[in-house]
């Protein structure tokens, strides 16, 4: 099979800042991937290099075998896509948008004129559509902006950061079509630094963090990658002296694979939550330490991001912005 | 190239130009009614007492401005050109139709073709007026027809101007300084307000650099003197903005490949 994309040490400088460096990857069609990293890792940028609106510094990219350099002509009569900032003109109205976007893209005109009637169906904008966008609200002008970016019918889509200042219904009907697109064999190709997104969305993605992708895979197999199940536990401040001989004394029980200090506390990983709850409590007891609290879960994305790049990533849903 | 492809771009993005245009009134307003036509009613009437009629070799005032204000127009409305395309690169529109696949000249063609079309029509409203106030082009409508040619051909060049700077600077706040930067010395320092003979020795030697003077300089004679004299103006300001607008040209390809590749 050959891939959809194929981006072999990519890097991009801009003056002296180095916005992507030696980046490489495959995406497989039909899939959804994403590029998951926090702001200024380099998403956007290797977005832009991929639908040919920037040239790289070093290194190629191919999309559907053909280079996005050389060719660039093909590569956009094959792809749609959907900016970070959201690229409307105020003075036109939805329907007017993608009129346009039709003749750019060379569209007869029966068959934009059905085109268009069903986008505006999918994301909910017919009733606005003729409307200048001056009057939309934030997720309207957002919802314009995917319609806009599906309109070619493309094999790929790329799509920056699609759920971006939506509320939780926008945004679960978005995924709705991003999964719906996937069934029609459409790829995808998307940037988030919503965790969640990411988690419940991609096939496969690549955390990026300062222009440099640290790991690829499933969000299964990342998760699975980290060696279990996590139990973090605190101790109350007075106690955080015992902290050390409460990690030796957990080390050594069988079930356990590895154990971090955090700060009031430890994070241990462990294969059998069952059994390891009631027995690090036990130990606990044995030598006399009053536990805080102890909080089990399943390993999340987030731990995955942090044991990767060394940080958090703060991208927590914000309350969705309405213009 | 593709040119059932072209067209279709070409018309949709011209669409796009006039539909901004319908939807801003006041813009429209202001455009349409220049502010040039203050110039020509109020300074018109105003210097007709003060100014010397054989200093101007003009009837009066207002027909010595007439010329002046015709080729301001065009200045005006060529310096602003590049306007829209700075606010939709600003706004990511443009990085938007860079990602179709059109012809990478598309989106310049038709912008000029707007440019062109607005300036025409600006520079007939400008005349018409003047005829109400008794200008009265002694060329006809031929000479009307070669004053609309020439105030194209400049309007081509500065348009060029306008997309190379909107292409290459880095905020809009840039622009709009380079804007009064460039226009304030052009009318200024040309034949555009008052003739070259009235001016002191450095003035006149920037005028005389000024291609505005001989664009005037040839659209003047077209309206109060005749063919006679006009001819051979025309004919240098032709030669003129042939050199005009290939260096106006050339540059604005250069920072278009820069800024779009
Ligand atoms: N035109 C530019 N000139 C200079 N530096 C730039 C330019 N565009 C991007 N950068 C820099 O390149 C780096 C990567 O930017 P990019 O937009 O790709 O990040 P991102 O991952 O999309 O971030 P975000 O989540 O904030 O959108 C950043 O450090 C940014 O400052
Ligand atoms: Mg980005």
């Amino acid at each position: 099979m050959n891939p959809a994309i194929e981006v072999k040490n990519l890097g991009k400088t801009y003056g002296s800042v180095t916005a992507i460096d030696d980046l490489s990857l495959t995406i497989n069609p039909g899939e959804i991937f994403g590029l998951l990293g926090p702001n200024g890792a380099g998403k956007s940028t290797t977005l832009r290099i991929l639908i040919t609106v920037l040239k790289p510094t070093s290194g190629t990219a191919t999309v559907l075998g053909h280079d996005v350099v050389e060719e660039p002509d093909t590569v956009r009569s094959l792809i749609g896509y959907v900016p970070q900032e959201r690229a409307i003109d105020r003075f036109l109205t939805g329907r007017e948008h993608l009129q346009l976007l039709g003749d750019l893209y060379h569209l007869p005109k029966a068959q934009a004129t059905q085109r268009i009637q069903e986008l505006l169906k999918l994301v909910d904008l017919e009733e606005h559509a003729d409307r200048t966008a001056k009057t939309y609200s934030g997720g309207m002008k957002r919802k314009l902006d995917i319609a806009c970016g599906l309109l070619p019918n493309p094999k790929i889509v790329f799509l920056d950061e699609p759920t971006l200042g939506l509320d939780v219904h926008s945004r679960l009907r978005i995924w709705d079509h991003i999964r719906q697109l996937r069934k029609q064999g459409i790829t995808i190709v998307m940037t988030t630094n919503y965790l969640e997104e990411a988690d419940q969305l991609c096939d496969r993605l690549a955390i990026i963090d300062q222009g440099k992708i640290k790991v690829i895979g499933t969000p299964k197999e990342l998760k699975a990658g980290l060696g279990g199940d996590s139990l973090s536990l605190t101790v109350k401040e007075s106690q955080l002296d015992k902290l050390d001989r409460l990690s030796e004394g957990v080390k050594t029980l069988s079930f356990v694979r590895n154990i971090r200090t955090i700060d009031n506390g430890l994070d241990i990983r462990v294969e059998s939550p069952e059994k390891s709850l009631p027995a690090v409590l036990e130990v606990a007891n044995r030598i006399d330490c009053q536990v805080d609290g102890i909080e089990y879960h399943r390993p999340r994305l987030d731990d995955v991001f942090v044991s990767f790049t060394g940080h958090a990533l703060k991208g927590e849903y914000p309350d969705p912005v309405e213009e | 190239m593709n040119f059932p492809h072209y067209k279709q771009e070409v018309l949709a993005l011209t669409l796009r130009w006039i539909r901004r245009l319908s939807r801003e009134k006041f813009s429209m307003l202001f455009t349409l009614i220049q502010p040039m036509l203050f110039w020509l009613i109020f300074f018109g009437s105003l210097f007709q007492r003060t100014a010397d009629i054989e200093v101007l070799q003009a009837p009066n005032y207002m027909s010595f401005l007439a010329g002046g204000v015709v080729v301001m127009t065009v200045l005006n409305n060529g310096l602003a050109g590049g306007v829209d395309l700075l606010f939709d690169k600003e706004n990511g529109f443009l990085e938007r139709m860079m990602s179709t696949p059109i012809h990478r000249t598309s989106i310049i063609l038709s912008r000029y073709l707007f440019v062109m079309t607005i300036t025409g029509m600006q520079i007939l409203v400008i005349l018409g007026i003047a005829f109400l106030f008794g200008v009265h082009p002694v060329t006809g409508l031929l000479g009307i027809a070669v004053i609309l040619v020439i105030g194209m051909l400049f309007g081509i060049g500065l348009t060029a101007i306008s997309l190379a700077m909107a292409f290459s600077v880095k905020s809009h706040g840039d622009f709009f300084s380079m804007l009064g930067f460039l226009s304030l010395p052009m009318i200024f320092l040309s034949s555009a307000l008052v003739p070259l003979s009235a001016m002191p020795g450095w003035m006149q030697a920037l005028a005389f650099l000024n291609p505005m003077t001989w664009v005037i300089d040839a659209v003047r004679p077209l309206i109060i003197t005749g063919w006679e004299a006009a001819i051979p103006q025309v004919a240098i300001a032709l030669v003129i903005l042939a050199i005009f607008d290939a260096i106006c040209l050339y540059g604005g390809a250069k920072a278009f490949e820069k800024a779009i590749g």
